[in-house]
């Protein structure tokens, strides 16, 4: 059983590479210039963990941070 | 067609323009990055070029030492009369000029131009499906972007022939030649300024009007050298790249038949495929010029000299991604940088993996088979961009 699990997207560091949203549709929001945010408040549904993973290693500017509690 | 002296020694007299850099420069690469991560030529005025991840990227991400005003590497370093906003701005004024440029670039975006690229490639497919052969590059890649930029920018798909002679002068015979660079230069405006001038008239909706329009920071409207420097970048950088992009993929997919049955039988796959051909044959290389003295990966740079920022060199370099010399469709983690890192990410990578997918997509539905044809060779472009110029395959 795990824990609740969280993503963040660093503003800083994203520069719109959209690979989280391609490979993770349902867990990022892209703004008008194709900078992503983490989808409402981040929280990572069970079934889309994997899937989270997958878009934080594939982000070129380590723009991602996965939290589990 | 370098015109310099053929490179003898690579580690300290490299020439990215070199015949054998060329044909095949992932040796090249290879040797290089185990001698040294940032290696130097005295040619072009002083070079730099790193080969490993960690070293492009520590540059990549130095707007105060390395500056984008230079963005290829050439014989000569004339002043700069013609920039092209905002690939060759730096910090402060690249944020805002890259910004206009964004919008129409998004994924949304190219969702609705994805229909127009299908037609394209089906009816670049109509005129030789038949013949049971083609060049892949000449008849088919080379033409997927220059129509849809050209559809995006609403100039006539039908001037392509000018576009791509253009960037060969401004990005191969340029390097060595500033006069042909300089008209080449030229010509585009002329053509560009009587677009401007026809909209400023009679008013349409496309991607012109829309930097006609734009407003800069100051909330004024662009100069003129503004939306001029712009569209010259949209289309130097829009068409080659992608083009490189398209050919690489099906030149691999002809000298190697699992991977083809491979992708046409799991189409789910392709998304992974196009990041894959994207790591393993990067079209890109930039250049950055340095600014100040600094040191990357222990080794010292200096003014006065330019930095290839070998995109392609990093995807290859093996602390970065296991089995980074093989070409695996379905590579899970994949964080190459061949759309580049930072801050001038490439404003069209959603445009460029949305006609790769969709040329891919639309050959493989039509000629699940095809090979190299052996009667035929296979030439690359030189320089900057890396792709297959001629790529003679048979179909079935
Ligand atoms: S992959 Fe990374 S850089 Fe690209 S949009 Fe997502 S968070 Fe931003």
């Amino acid at each position: 059983m795990q824990g609740k699990v969280r993503l963040h997207v660093d503003p800083s560091k994203c520069q719109g590479h959209s690979r989280c949203k391609s490979l993770a549709p349902e867990l990022f929001d892209l703004d008008e210039y194709g900078n992503a945010r983490e989808a409402g408040d981040g929280t990572v549904p069970d079934d889309l963990v994997d899937k989270a993973y997958l878009a934080k290693s594939n982000c070129p500017e380590l723009a991602i941070d996965i939290t589990e509690d | 067609m370098s015109h310099n002296p053929p490179v003898t020694d690579w580690v300290n007299d490299f020439d990215h323009t070199d015949q054998q850099w060329t044909d095949n420069p992932f040796p090249i690469w290879d040797e290089l990055r185990t001698t040294c991560p940032v290696v130097h030529t005295d040619r072009f005025l002083g070079v730099y070029l790193p080969t490993t991840y960690e070293a492009v990227k520590q540059i990549a991400y130095d707007t105060e030492h390395f500056s984008s005003r230079r963005v290829v590497v050439r014989n000569a370093r004339p002043e700069i009369t013609m920039p092209s906003p905002p690939i060759t701005s730096d910090p402060p004024h690249h944020k805002p000029a890259k910004q206009l440029l964004l919008p129409p670039f998004t994924p949304d975006a190219m969702k609705k131009l994805e229909p127009r690229v299908r037609e394209i490639c089906n009816e670049l497919i109509d005129d030789f499906i038949a013949d049971g052969a083609c060049d892949a590059a000449a008849q088919y890649s080379k033409h997927i972007p220059v129509r849809a930029i050209a559809h995006m920018l609403g100039i006539p798909e039908a001037d392509g022939h000018l576009f791509v002679r253009w960037i060969h002068e401004i990005l191969e015979l340029g390097v060595h030649d500033d006069a042909i660079l300089m008209k080449a230069a030229h010509e585009m405006n002329d053509y560009f300024s009587a677009h401007i001038a026809e909209r400023r008239s009679h008013p349409r909706e496309d991607l012109i009007m829309d930097l006609i329009r734009a407003k800069g920071p100051d909330g004024q409207p662009l100069s003129d050298m503004h939306v001029l420097g712009s569209l010259r970048l949209l289309l130097i950088a829009g068409i080659d790249t992608t083009w490189s992009g398209i050919g690489s993929s099906i030149w691999h997919l002809a000298k190697t038949p699992a991977d083809r049955k491979r992708l046409v039988a799991e189409p789910e796959l392709m998304p992974f495929a196009i990041e894959e051909f994207l790591r393993a044959y990067s079209p890109v290389t930039m250049a950055r010029e340095v600014m100040k003295e600094t040191v990357i990966s222990g080794c010292p740079v200096k003014p006065g000299n330019m930095v290839l920022l070998s995109f392609p060199a990093a995807n290859r370099d093996p602390t970065m991604f296991s089995d980074a010399d093989k070409v695996i469709i379905d590579r899970k983690e994949n964080r190459h940088a061949a759309f580049g890192l930072g801050i001038h990410r490439c404003v069209g990578s959603n445009l460029a993996r949305m006609e790769m997918t969709v040329a891919l997509e639309e050959w493989l539905k039509r000629i699940p088979e095809f090979s190299l044809d052996p009667a035929g060779e296979v030439t690359w472009s030189e320089g900057t961009v890396r792709g297959p110029r001629q790529l003679p395959l048979r179909l079935g």
